[in-house]
């Protein structure tokens, strides 16, 4: 700012009004630049908005195979209760061989619950295979019918334009039949 | 040069190219920088470009309101409070443009009373005038619209009352009166218009002032002695000379205006806004914003519906042929020894019947605002014609240097000081 | 400066005041003069007393809400008052709130959540009228920016009971306020008696006490960005000035030569 400042200073003679007219001029862009401030901010996350930043899930009627959605953020959470072989299918895969190399251990808090954001990581739409009819890829978990993207039991991908696993939110067990998402 | 580009005299090779083909720094340079503007401006010369950023303000702040106000009548007051509470800055953004608005009136109206003293209206700025006293217009539906948005008892019963005026119009007067609400009383369909063109309005204005300040610069500013520069030495560039002083009150303006927003934000206000809209309850004293009690007062002081809705158009109407119901040659009120005092009681009886706007409808308020009226009236449409013929003029000066450098001479007190270090 | 140009000031002066007059003289509407109360949040330096505020809110909760609700207010928005996150839920937890609806399509009671917003007493303005003889125990949220006099005229009220002169009448269910329009109001005196609140940080809850703490509560309710406000426009004025002073400095630097 300052050097724009004294390109077109010099013109003018007199070194003692340049200064003053510099300081002036660097004021006011403190000054502006203070008040643009509030706008941009005024952008973020409202505070009611962030108040809601947090959702709780009751586990007990989720059966085992199957899976709920539930919203956190505006966003679809997927919470599924994996039956023992999906586990195993999920914890048999190479990890080299992944395109975000992830272990499934890495990815779960308790080995049968699995917690992903269902949004797909190539350009957020919600992949399909929450409900029984759905199709679930060609890796039994998951399938974006946007772009084609496929991800496993486990959420990762596996196949398809998307470059990420699906992501794991923040939750913690409050009970065994209780998480708390956010 | 290749034939159809701009002959520019800018040196940055980048914005010479731009220049070349769009000659926007060429313009900026000649109406900006190197304008020849008169020398003897006083800080109300000021008030013109005060406008300009309370528009841009408003603007601003009104774009980033709309993105969390919701258009209903269910949710229109708590979203109102959203903002003040939970939006980051909402409050901030709320009351600046909240009291941007009575900041803009403040700034306009002394831009107005500037040149109705200084005598701007005259030729050859008649268009110019009636220019500015189209965006008084568009300045009061847009400001009355947005009172309306927060969806308080003051707004609704604002919204009623002033959409009520229009049934006044004989014949088709309640069928207007529906179109403008959509329905059969001020409901969602009005609150939703009125969002629509609330929003709208201020860009109207925009183009309105670009009017405004295109007129202005083909004709030049008048100036405190009302006489035509005569030469350069009468005039300075308008860079640095007068965005230098534009920038001291804008300063103030910015001053004033933050111990307004900060200190005292709801000082203009009604406390009955702060109670949702109910349509079954009229507020005991509803009275419009400060900005419209001198119009609300002649609306009042006239005893016939139809009547006193157009006395209330009619005093702004009125200004559209003030550039010739005032005949006098000579524009500056420094120089009409008669014309002056007229002049200030018809100031008096403005700020009375501002006064009187905000007072119960009884006595002596009514009689107050009728004489004020009767006044008010009386001054543009029988006192300017007559002193046009019957004042004799103080002799003017005979050029703006001519005073300022000598210092003296036989010239009115008024002419002779140095009129750059004033207030 | 010459004769003129001052008077032209006066003018312009006096429009500033009209705008500003404009608003106080709206407020005399005739009513009794309120007797003025010290608030710690008064002038620009301002600033709630959060003890007094949370002692407030004590009251509003034991007393007001069982009339009075407060819909614009969250739980959560008490930790600005100062009370920890556990007190915060804690409260929002004493409360069940209605929720719903679950996947078999009923409404559900639930515990409150800090996010939730302040139970109101009533299902809605019909069943808040019934149950108070016909009248409508205002919102509470912005009440002090909601009438002339703010918090001076809340104190006010709470203290203006006393007995009707003589050759009133009071309507049924009606008592006598000196300061509330009409002078005949439906709420009962709310705070009537000293220790009717249970203050748990040793204050003693003398009546003026508890209508002073009440008032601190509701201001801080309706006016949550106060502080923060006035603090930045302290901030705001030092920096207008400097800057005025810088601006000024150059005009005349710029126009010393055409003088």
């Amino acid at each position: 700012m300052a050097d724009s400042m004294a390109q077109t200073a010099p013109q003018d003679g007199g070194t003692r009004r340049d200064f003053l007219q510099l300081v002036t001029a660097a004021f006011a862009a403190v000054g502006v630049g203070t008040l643009a401030w509030p706008f941009i901010s005024s952008m973020n996350p409202s505070r009611d908005v962030l108040a809601l930043s947090t959702t709780e899930v009751d586990l007990t009627p989720i059966a085992t195979g199957s899976a709920v959605t539930v919203m956190w953020r505006g966003m679809p959470i997927f919470v599924r209760n994996r039956t023992a072989e999906e586990v195993k299918e999920a914890r048999e895969v190479p990890v080299a061989d992944l395109r975000d190399p992830q272990t499934d251990q890495a990815r779960v808090k308790k080995d049968n619950w699995l917690v992903v954001v269902g949004v797909c990581t190539h350009l957020g739409c919600v992949p399909l295979g929450q409900k029984p009819t759905d199709p679930r890829g060609e890796y039994g978990g998951w399938f974006c019918p946007c772009h084609g993207s496929h991800y496993d039991t486990s959420g990762r991908i596996r196949k398809g334009p998307a470059p990420l696993n699906l992501a794991v939110p923040d939750y913690v067990f409050n009970t065994d039949t209780k998480i708390t998402v956010g | 040069m290749a034939s159809g580009l701009h002959n520019s005299e800018v040196a940055n090779p980048v914005l010479r190219w731009i220049d070349q083909r769009l000659p926007v720094i060429t313009m900026m340079q000649k109406e900006y920088g190197t304008f020849p503007t008169p020398r003897n401006f006083n800080y109300f010369w000021n008030f013109g470009a005060l406008a300009m950023v309370n528009l841009l303000i408003m603007i601003a702040t009104g774009i980033f309101l709309a993105m969390n106000y919701t258009p209903h009548v269910t949710m229109a007051f708590d979203s109102v409070e959203r903002i003040m509470r939970d939006v980051n800055y909402g409050w901030l953004l709320r009351y600046v443009h909240a009291n941007g608005a009575s900041m803009f009136f403040i700034v306009v109206y002394i831009h107005i009373w500037r040149g109705l003293y200084y005598g701007s209206y005259k030729a050859p700025r008649e268009l110019l005038w009636m220019l500015g006293v189209v965006i008084f217009l568009l300045m009061m539906a847009t400001a009355f619209m947005g009172y309306v948005l927060p969806w308080g008892q003051m707004s609704f019963w604002g919204a009623t009352v002033i959409t009520n005026l229009f049934s006044a119009v004989p014949l088709v007067g309640p069928d207007i009166v529906t179109w403008l609400w959509g329905g059969f009383s001020v409901d969602n369909p009005t609150l939703n218009r009125f969002f629509s063109l609330h929003y709208l309005m201020p860009f109207v204005i925009f183009g309105v002032v670009f009017l405004h300040v295109a007129a202005l610069h083909i004709t030049g500013s008048n100036n405190p002695l009302g006489i035509d520069p005569k030469g350069p030495q009468d005039t300075l560039p308008f860079h640095p000379y007068y965005t230098a002083k534009d920038s001291v009150g804008l300063v103030a303006y910015f001053a004033f205006f933050a111990v307004l927003v900060f200190f005292f934000p709801n000082l203009l206000g009604h406390a009955d806004n702060y109670i949702p809209a109910n349509p079954l309850v009229t507020p005991a004293h509803i009275v419009p914003e400060w900005y419209f009690l001198p119009f609300y007062a002649i609306l009042r002081a006239v005893p016939d519906k139809l009547g006193g809705v157009v006395m209330m158009f009619g005093s702004i109407a009125i200004l559209f042929v003030l550039p010739w119901l005032d005949t006098s040659p000579v524009r500056s009120m420094r120089f009409r020894p008669l014309a002056r005092p007229f002049f200030i009681v018809w100031c008096v009886a403005f700020l009375v019947l501002l006064y009187c706007g905000g007072k119960p409808p009884e006595e002596p308020y009514v009689t107050i605002s009728r004489v004020a009226t009767a006044y008010y009236f009386l001054y543009f449409l029988v006192i300017l014609p007559l002193l046009g013929r019957l004042e004799r003029p103080l002799p003017l000066p005979e050029s703006i240097a001519r005073p300022v450098l000598r210092g003296g001479g036989p010239l009115p007190a008024g002419a002779m000081s140095k009129p750059m270090e004033k207030a | 400066m010459s004769v003129k140009t001052l008077k032209a000031l006066a003018v312009a002066a006096g429009l500033l005041a009209g705008a500003g007059l404009a608003g106080p003289a709206r407020a005399a509407g005739g009513a009794e003069h309120l007797p003025h109360v010290n608030f710690s949040f008064d002038g620009p330096f301002g600033h709630f007393d959060l003890a007094s505020a949370q002692r407030g809110f004590l009251v509003y909760k034991q007393v007001c809400a069982n009339c009075h609700s407060m819909r614009l207010l969250s739980y959560r928005n008490l930790r600005e008052l100062g009370l920890s996150d556990e007190q915060v839920r804690a409260i929002a937890a004493d409360v069940q709130v209605v929720d719903g609806p679950n996947d078999e399509g009923e409404m559900f009671e639930r515990a409150g959540r800090p996010s939730d917003r302040f139970r109101s007493p009533f299902a809605n303005e019909k069943a808040a009228r019934a149950a108070n003889n016909g009248a409508l125990p205002p919102d509470l949220s912005v009440i002090t920016k909601a009438r002339e006099g703010g918090a001076q005229y809340i104190h006010a009220l709470l203290v203006g009971y006393e007995d009707p002169p003589a050759g009133v009448t009071l309507m049924d269910g009606m008592y006598y306020n000196k300061y509330f329009a009409g002078h005949q109001i439906a709420m009962a005196p709310p705070l009537s008696g000293d220790g009717q609140v249970e203050y748990t940080d040793g204050t003693n809850p003398t009546v003026d006490q508890m209508v002073r703490d009440v008032s601190q509560f509701l201001t801080w309710a309706a006016e949550p960005e106060m502080e923060q406000r006035k603090a930045m426009g302290v901030k705001m004025v030092l920096f207008f000035t400097v800057l005025g002073g810088l601006a000024y400095a150059v005009k005349r630097k710029v126009w010393a030569d055409v003088h």
